[in-house]
């Protein structure tokens, strides 16, 4: 320690005197600043953290869900003694505990068109945190009006994207100007329904945060850029010029210059109507002879009756119920499955055969001589399968899981990870 | 004409945002593509088509040879009048195409064009 150089010692101070400096002007502008989180929920709770930890004075947030088991493994300010409770009461308390001078202002009450403007004119930036893409617009028009930049997060399986719309504000596009049209129904799926990874809605909340604090602080250059993030991608952060607001646009564009106009209020039918239910799809009661509620599989199971699993999501855990045996598909996307259902169910690899120590499927009678059982993540692509199952004369007992893993993870076995 | 093999041009094409579910679930791809156009889009032709017609690659035409070509299944999701589906952003080396002409961008050889659905979830 006694050999560091003394110049190298005073530069070292220098350095820290000027962040010093930075730091301190900007915890102040922090203290004075007011952020209005929409959403909060897996992008919701990290950004909210690091707002808090940060020292922003006054934080708003927006949420009317309540917190339930299956957020956990992602918003992570949320607690399993705080399960029911609404999710911005829940992130208040949490926020409290990291910073007791915050003045958080919650509110349970959904984001509406014509509610959003009162309850958002109060902050200086808004953080749209939600899970769907009516509020994404409707939160864009919103902070075009109020003339505020919008820090937007999304994510959905391993792959995030963040951008702050209305940058400038005026200068920067808004949502609409990158997406004048919504996008296909089909291509547009929550978390809860396509699942994801919670590090990635922990990577863009917290990124989300960053970017409301180099506005606060006068740090953002100021440049409006998309930035990608793909969690498995060998480079995983991509950063994108984007083009300067629109002047068509119905929302931000120049007064005379404006194509259309945004007098719609129903974000809803705007964006191609209610998306279909998929956790309440999954869970449709069904045939009995076609379907099987998770508990009574887990009875089966533990009978010690030799049955069949095919998994489409991962691979189930079949040291737990010895008994059974587990061949993992997620190699063998449902598409292919569905166009010879047979072909994939005759062809068992060697060693798994040896393992299990029977034959399947007796090819010439298309009967199956274990009794099948096919799971998924929401029980909906599993119904698909069983259904092509029967349709190309598939004999024997062959059932899907009413609700897949997440119904598993609920009734049967609550340290089943659920994702 | 001579005989030789008509000119192409390599491109590094990405997808992103669910998008690549559409093409073999593969995020990169490398593809060779004719370097011209075979039929002209609207009224742009080229004085000087050293293929013997047609006008050079553009956006336009590449996202056309990719619902041929490479594209696996539902090719809607992908295309819609020539050009991308709404919700889908093009990027041409990094930057919005919007900045650089969207469908008219001609293309060059080595050039990296991502398309990338956008997200809503949360
Ligand atoms: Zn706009």
């Amino acid at each position: 320690m006694a050999l560091v150089c003394q110049a190298s010692t005073n530069c070292m101070r220098n350095k820290i005197s000027w962040a010093e400096v930075t730091i301190k002007t900007g915890q102040l502008k922090l203290q004075q600043a007011s952020v209005a989180v929409v959403g909060a929920g897996g992008l919701g709770c990290p950004a909210l953290q690091y707002l808090a930890a940060a020292g922003v004075g006054r934080i708003g947030i927006i949420d009317h869900d309540v917190v339930e088991i299956s957020n956990l493994q992602r918003q992570v300010l949320h607690t399993e003694a705080r399960v029911g409770m609404h999710k911005v009461l829940s992130a208040a308390k949490a926020i409290e505990q990291i910073n007791s001078r915050i003045r958080v202002e919650p509110v349970t009450s959904a984001l509406t068109a014509s509610n959003a403007q009162t309850l958002l004119a109060d902050y200086d930036i808004i953080l749209d945190c939600t899970d769907n893409l009516p509020t994404r617009y409707l939160l864009s028009d919103t902070a075009v009006q109020l003339n505020r930049p919008l820090v937007s997060g999304a994510a959905q399986q391993f792959d995030g994207q963040l951008c702050i719309y209305n940058l400038g504000p005026g200068q920067g596009p808004c949502f609409r100007c990158l997406f004048p049209k919504p996008p296909a129904p089909e291509m547009a799926g929550s978390c809860e329904e396509l699942g994801i990874l919670g590090a990635v809605t922990g990577v863009i909340g917290t990124l989300q945060a960053m970017e409301a604090i180099k506005l606060i602080t006068g740090l953002h250059d100021g440049r409006p850029t998309l930035l990608m993030y793909s969690a498995l991608s060998a480079l995983p952060f991509r950063n994108i010029k984007l083009r300067a607001r629109r002047p068509t646009c119905p929302s931000c564009g120049t007064e005379d210059e404006k194509v259309g106009k945004i007098g719609e209020t129903d974000y809803v039918a705007f964006c191609g109507g209610q998306r279909p239910d998929w956790v309440a799809r999954g869970l449709v009661e069904g045939h009995e002879n076609l379907r099987i509620r998770a508990k009574e599989l887990k009875d089966l199971l533990m009978t010690g009756r030799r049955v069949r699993i095919i998994d489409y999501e991962m691979p189930f855990d079949t040291e737990q119920y010895a008994m059974s045996t587990n061949i993992p598909r997620s190699d063998i996307p449902l598409k292919v499955f569905v166009a010879n259902p047979a072909a994939h169910l005759s062809t068992t690899d060697e060693t798994s055969e040896k393992a299990i120590g029977c034959s399947t499927l007796n090819n010439a009678t298309l009967e199956l001589t274990e009794d099948t059982y096919l799971v998924c993540r929401l029980g909906n692509d599993s119904q698909i399968a069983v259904e092509a199952l029967k349709s190309v004369g598939m004999k024997g007992v062959i059932k899907d899981v009413i609700g897949g893993l997440r119904a598993w993870a609920k009734e049967v076995d609550e340290m089943f990870p659920v994702y | 004409m001579s005989a030789t093999s008509s000119p192409a041009i390599s491109l590094k094409v990405e997808f992103g945002g669910g998008l690549e579910l559409l093409f073999s679930n593969e995020r990169s791809h490398t593809v060779t593509i004719p370097a011209r156009a075979p039929s002209p889009a609207g009224a742009d032709t080229d004085v000087h088509p050293p293929g013997g017609g047609g006008r050079p690659a553009d956006i336009a035409f590449l996202i056309a040879w990719l619902r041929a070509n490479l594209l696996q299944e539902r090719a809607e999701l992908f295309e819609e009048n020539g050009t991308v589906r709404p919700g889908i952003l093009v990027l041409v080396n990094d930057t919005d195409w919007e900045l650089e002409g969207e469908g008219e961008y001609v293309l060059k050889d080595g050039d990296e064009i991502v398309f990338i659905s956008t997200l809503h979830g949360g």
